[in-house]
């Protein structure tokens, strides 16, 4: 029982870095209506910066993701100005290409400026865990920090979709971006701003996710890129609960996959639960039943 | 003056000519009409003019500014506002957050005053303030509609096919809202099918055929030619 809660509490605690990564996927989908295939390796690029700002130039490990935050908002911004604003007319298709495309001049970038080495990321937290039932139950401070992450992000955008005039005008371009603008709302404004949050909480789960996984290498964030794509649409992309519940649940098979199937056969049978979901919902879990009243 | 003049735009979607020529204007006070059979391009002239399509040749000008590449949202902030086709509520949010949004470019101290206008002119918005806006009927969603572009205090407002998808009883409640804003001194821009109810309301009225104008006058001229009689009042 408790190795079960043991495991339980380890597959939330990955689920919430998936969630973090989810829900920049889905709030980009949801009001860019694009899949950004390159968010994961932004989380890459904030890994990175954090470590160098750690390792290299020995700033407070706060400093190093405040930093990381810093820079991923910027290149999101970036990203979005130069690759996917001239593509707001075309086909999704030419985007989905393009999103590719910046996925890997994103990794092969890493690659040139810092190598294709194994950077070992630094542990930002006691490697002593906290025991209870006299040491049969194991938390560590890395989880419990992730999770409390993952709340506090969620709650600070339900927040700020639900209450602030930015967030939502954001809803409002999800729904109807020409009604949008017909109310005085700058899209391409508010579509950077989807991109800077997201790309913001890239950076975050990078650090989060690299503090579990330390070895840092330029294509460190493709496969938890995946899975969280993954958790969105699990989800319902576009929902943002739904990433959340997404992320956790999806953190919550692998690990249970792993420890109780096989490790090796975890990832596959994380994709096969995907699919049995997409049979019986195509949009989702919690994803929008798309209704048009005329 | 004229409010707003709209001169020989040509307007493309690809390689499609849509609006071929369109002149007319609007002076300050009036209510003007632009009828037409569906696709003339009426709601190309008025997205057109809103800055969600831009003419490839031809000007819009607003109180006497050009609107030569201006930006959607830079329209609204000069005080143009659209309800448009199919009434495009945002659905999935309340009535009261739908109203907030229309006055995006408004001071948020406007805010207050704006909603509390919109439901004293419609009582039924405020019975449904909380409530999200695609579980509104057909009119009620119109009324929202309209009350979302009065939020940004309009000096025109454009209106594109208000009464379309509406029970006759619901058409004549519109109409009356139409004339009641312009009695309270708003101008307004009424592009609509319903040709009967739309020259009965304008003082002065344009008939868009096939991307051009073919026809312009009063609403009582118009009402009475021959030509619109056949095509659009059913003989």
């Amino acid at each position: 029982m408790l190795i079960f809660l043991n495991h339980l509490i380890n597959g939330i605690s990955l689920g919430s870095v998936y969630a973090i990564i989810a829900l920049g996927y889905t709030m980009v989908y949801g009001i860019a209506k694009m899949l950004n295939f390159a968010h994961g390796d932004v989380i890459m690029v904030g890994a990175y910066i954090c470590f160098f700002s750690v390792s290299s130039f020995h700033l407070p490990p706060a400093a190093g993701v405040l930093l990381a935050v810093i820079a991923c908002t910027a290149l999101g911004i970036v990203i979005e100005r130069l690759a996917y604003k001239p593509l707001r007319q075309a086909t999704s298709l030419a985007v989905l290409i393009t999103a590719i495309g910046v996925s890997y001049f994103l990794q092969n970038g890493a690659q040139l400026l810092w190598s294709s080495n194994i950077k070992m990321f630094p542990s930002f937290f006691s490697s002593q865990p906290i025991s209870l039932f006299g040491g049969e139950l194991k938390i560590t401070i890395a989880a419990i920090v992730t999770v409390l992450a993952c709340v506090v992000i969620m709650l600070a955008l339900t927040w700020f979709t639900g209450r602030t005039k930015m967030g939502k005008a954001m809803r409002a371009c999800s729904e109807d971006k020409g009604a949008a603008q017909l109310m005085g709302i700058n899209v391409n404004a508010t579509i950077s701003m989807t991109f800077a949050i997201g790309s913001a909480l890239a950076a975050i789960a990078g650090v989060l996710f690299c503090s579990v996984y330390p070895t840092l290498t330029p294509t460190t964030g493709s496969m938890p890129g995946i899975k969280a794509f993954t958790a969105a649409v699990f989800g319902g992309i576009g929902s943002i609960p739904g990433a959340l519940l997404g992320g956790i649940l999806l953190g919550i098979i692998e690990i249970f996959a792993s420890a109780y199937i096989s490790t090796q056969m975890s990832n596959a049978i994380v994709f096969a639960v995907l699919i049995v979901v997409l049979l019986v919902r195509p949009s989702g879990l919690l994803g929008k039943q798309i209704r048009e009243k005329v | 003056m004229a409010m707003l003049k709209v001169d020989d735009i040509h307007v493309y979607y690809g390689s499609i000519h849509a609006v071929k020529g369109v002149s007319f204007e609007v002076n300050e006070g009036e209510i003007v009409t632009l009828i037409g059979a569906n696709g003339a391009g009426k709601s190309t002239v008025l997205n057109t003019v809103s800055g969600l399509l831009h003419p490839r040749t031809g000007s819009v000008r607003f109180l006497e500014q050009d609107l030569k590449g201006a930006a959607p949202h830079k329209v609204v902030e000069k005080g143009l506002a659209q309800v448009p086709e199919g009434r495009r509520i945002f659905l999935q949010m309340t009535v009261e957050e739908n109203l907030e949004m229309g006055a995006y470019t408004q001071p948020s101290s406007a805010i207050a005053p704006g909603v509390a206008d919109v439901y004293k002119r419609f009582p039924r918005l405020e019975e449904r303030r909380r409530q999200i806006a695609g579980t509104l009927s057909g009119g009620e969603q119109q009324m929202l509609a309209m009350g979302r572009a009065l939020m940004s205090r309009p000096k025109l407002l454009m209106l594109d096919e208000p009464s379309m998808g509406l029970a006759p009883i619901l058409v004549e409640q519109i109409f009356d809202i139409i004339k009641e804003l312009h009695a309270a001194g708003t101008t307004i821009l009424l592009v609509e099918q319903n040709a009967q109810a739309a020259l009965s309301v304008a003082n002065r009225a344009y008939v868009l055929e096939t991307g051009r104008i073919s026809l312009s006058g009063t609403g009582a001229e118009l009402m009475a030619s021959d030509q619109v009689r056949k095509a659009y009042l059913g003989g």
